[in-house]
Order: structure tokens, then sequence, then C-alpha cells
């Protein structure tokens, strides 16, 4: 891709912007075989074989990658579940596990290398979570709240003023209905795509003038680009870690705020 | 292809709307996911993890009540300990006492013993002292008359006058003997 920008204006730099994510087809004429379709079935795929080799027999006494496993499970459980669903937790622990373990490597998979591409970059993998989570909460709030007694709780929480209701019900089914469920899926969308950038963009710097227009001028910035891009992977690391827990922990509140009505 | 190509994709799908094929093997792979990971895997680790707890705390319990069972032995071994001291104690005590009371016993025995023994030396002497008493008042008679008969020169044929006689002369005798005295 940056040889082909390259190529394409040989004497002027051109930074990497959002057609970094249009990604022609694998085989071309079959529009859907693309990267990032690949990368999300290699990741379901990677969670699963992961999660099967360790959990498939568990073993009283944990080995191997049981051991690794069960601390992605323990952070799960108290990290995400419980703080949010209490009592409950065990019963989502399956939902919240598999979303935790498939965002992170959804999102690993853009500092792996040669692969290099964050699976959640494309907004479609993060609505398609974003939007489950979404469903299922309107679908426990209105089992455990009552169709009616749902949507009361959610524009009308007990105990403030009467007049304040005006503004906030309205607020409320807003900020519940639709900025919930599109920041859910937008943050993890954002951040994902902001960080693939940078890394292109550190690394694209790097590339050009350290081995497209070498100079003694140029050849310090490429050199510090080049320090950048590796600054920079170790904090799209903690980001992608961070968006992963941050995405299920926000499935887990919605799901606990469905099935008790906040006081 | 090239850079208006590019270009060109850009504008036509903005970053922020999802590509349909993206959304359908999106949720594929997340319901694959969700059925293995968790409905199948979920459950096992989390019973695997209930059985650790219960097996801890089951040892955790084991080792408590084996604790307590200890200490109740021990408590039960020091109580018979200390009420086998007390016992010996006791028994020593006693047979002290016994010692004390045998010893007792014997002492008035040997003193009971000694006081009879006494008493009958003494009667004996006082049999004999009696015996020799008599046989030297009859003896004394007998040699006073013989004695006054030589004397007198007068025959005392006659019992009754000679016994009177003797007696009379002996309680001069005897009186004397109180008036010396």
């Amino acid at each position: 891709m940056k040889a082909l920008t390259v190529l394409a204006a040989p004497e002027e730099f051109k930074a990497p912007g959002p057609e970094l994510f249009d990604i022609p087809p694998v085989v071309s004429g079959v529009a859907w075989l693309t990267k990032p379709v690949l990368l999300a079935l290699l990741s379901s795929l990677v969670v699963v074989v992961f999660c099967w080799s360790a959990f498939s027999k568990p073993k009283l006494v944990p080995r191997g990658v049981q051991n690794v496993a069960e601390y992605g499970y323990m952070f799960v459980r108290d990290q995400v579940a419980r703080p949010f669903l209490g009592k409950d937790a065990d019963r989502w622990m399956g939902l919240l596990l598999s979303i935790f373990f498939l965002v992170w490597v959804w999102n690993l998979m853009g500092v792996v290398p040669f692969l290099q591409f964050p699976v959640a970059s494309h907004i479609a993998f993060p609505i398609v979570l974003a939007g489950t989570i979404y469903l299922l909460k309107i679908y426990l709030g209105m089992k455990h709240q009552g169709p009616i007694g749902y949507f009361k709780n959610m524009m009308f929480p007990p105990g403030l003023p009467k007049p304040v209701y005006i503004l906030m019900a309205p607020l409320e089914l807003l900020s519940n209905l639709v900025v919930a469920p599109f920041t859910h899926a937008v943050r993890l969308f954002a951040n994902m795509f902001a960080g693939h950038l940078i890394l292109a963009f550190f690394s694209a710097v790097g590339f050009w003038f350290l081995f497209e227009q070498l100079s003694p001028l140029g050849a310090p910035v490429g050199v510090i680009s080049v320090v950048m891009t590796i600054a920079m992977t170790g904090l799209e690391l903690f980001i992608q870690f961070l968006q992963a827990f941050l995405f299920a922990m926000l499935a887990a509140m919605y799901i606990g705020g469905s099935l008790h009505a906040e006081h | 292809m090239t850079i208006a190509a590019n270009l060109l994709a850009a504008e036509e799908s903005s970053p922020l709307l999802p590509h349909m094929y993206e959304l359908v093997v999106g949720g594929f792979a997340f319901l694959f996911v969700v059925l293995v990971v968790g409905k199948i895997l979920t459950p096992r680790i989390q019973q695997t993890l209930n059985e650790r707890t219960e097996a801890i705390e089951g040892g955790i319990q084991k080792a408590q009540d084996a604790q307590a069972e200890a200490k109740a032995l021990l408590a039960q071994y020091k109580e018979q300990l200390a009420e086998a001291r007390h016992e010996a104690s006791r028994l020593r005590e006693e047979a002290r006492e016994q010692g004390a009371q045998i010893k007792a016993e014997l002492r008035e025995e040997a003193q009971a013993e000694a006081r009879r023994l006494i008493e009958a030396a003494h009667a004996q002497i006082e049999a004999d002292r009696q015996q020799a008493f008599a046989q030297l008042r009859a003896e004394l008679g007998r040699l006073s008359i013989d004695l006054a008969g030589r004397i007198v020169g007068e025959s005392l044929e006659d019992e009754a006058r000679q016994r009177r006689t003797v007696d009379r002369f002996l309680e001069e005798l005897e009186s004397s003997n109180a008036a010396v005295r």
C-alpha cells in the first residue's frame, strides 16, 4: 500500500489516510473475501482453539495453557462481571468471556507482524457485538422490569424533583437507546482506527526518510520515526487490551442495568 | 490499483458505514465463539473452579477437624495425667496415714502387752509374797512355840490356847512393828 502510494507520487511524501482501510479483495472478483474478513475468521479460530486447549478438559490443578487462560477468566470475572452483575455474574461469564477474548484478539491483529490490521477498525465488527448487546439489553430489560417498567425506570428514575424529569426523561431515552450503543461500537472502532493510522504514519515516515529519500537531514527524522513506531506499538498494545476490557465492561454494565433497575 | 481508485473507494465507503458482508462474517465469527467458548467451555471451567474451591475448602475443613481432634485428645490426655497424678498423691497420702495408724496401733498393743505383763508380774509377786508371808507366819508360829515351850517349859498341848497365844503374840509383834515404823 505504502509502496503503491510512493510509486504514484515519487517526489512527494503522502501521509497514509483513510484509504489505508480500503483493502481490495484477496481474490479479485470475490468482493467479500478481504483481509479483515479473513482476519475476523482467523481471530475466532484463535480464540476457540486457545480456549479449547485450555478449558476442554480442565484440571483441578491447572497446567500450562489452562493456567494462562484462567488468568483471563479470573480477570473478566473479577473486573468485568462481578462488579456489574454481582450474583448473576456466572450466568453471563460465557458471553462476556467470549466478547473480551474475541475483541482482544481482533485488536491484537493490528500488531501481529505481516497481518497488521486491527479487525475492529472496520466498524462492521464492533457493530455486530454492540448490536447484539443492545438487543440483549432491551430484551432483558423488558423481561425483568416489564415492557413499561423498563422505560419508566430508564426515563424516570425515582428520587428526583419533578421538574428535572422534563429535561431528564428525553435525555435518558436518547442516551440509553441511541447514544450508548453507538458509542459502544464507535469507541472501539475509533481507537483501533486511529491507532492503526498512527502506526502507519510513523512507519511510512520512517520508510520514506530512511529508504525512499535518504538524506543527511532526513535520516534523523526517519530514525525518530522508527523509534516512535516502536513506542507507539507498545502504547497500542496497551490500548488494545484496554479497549477489549472496556468493551466487555460496558456490555456487563448494560446487561446488569437491564437485570436490575438502577436506583 | 491506482491512487485515484483508492481515493474513489475511500469516498465511496466512509469508515463509519459498515460493509454488509463484514456484518455477516462478523456475526458468524461471533456466534461461533459464543457457542464454543461461551456455551461449551465456560461451564466446564466454571465447574472446575467450583470443584477447586470445594477441594480447597474441604482441605481446610479437614485440617481444622484434625486440629480440633488433636486438641481434644491433648486435653483428654492432660486431664488423665492430672487425674493420675492426683490419684497417686491421694494413694501416697492414704498409705502414709495407714502406716501411721498401724504404727500407733502396734505401739498401743505393745504398751498394752507390756502393761499386762507388768501387772501379771505384780500379781505373781504379790501372790508369792502372800504365800511366803503365810509360810513365814506358820513357821514363825511353830518356831515361837518351840522357843516359848523351851523357855517356859510348859507344854502347850491345847490347840486352841496355843493358837490364841500365837495370834496374840503376832498382833503384838505387828503393832510393835507399826509403832516402830
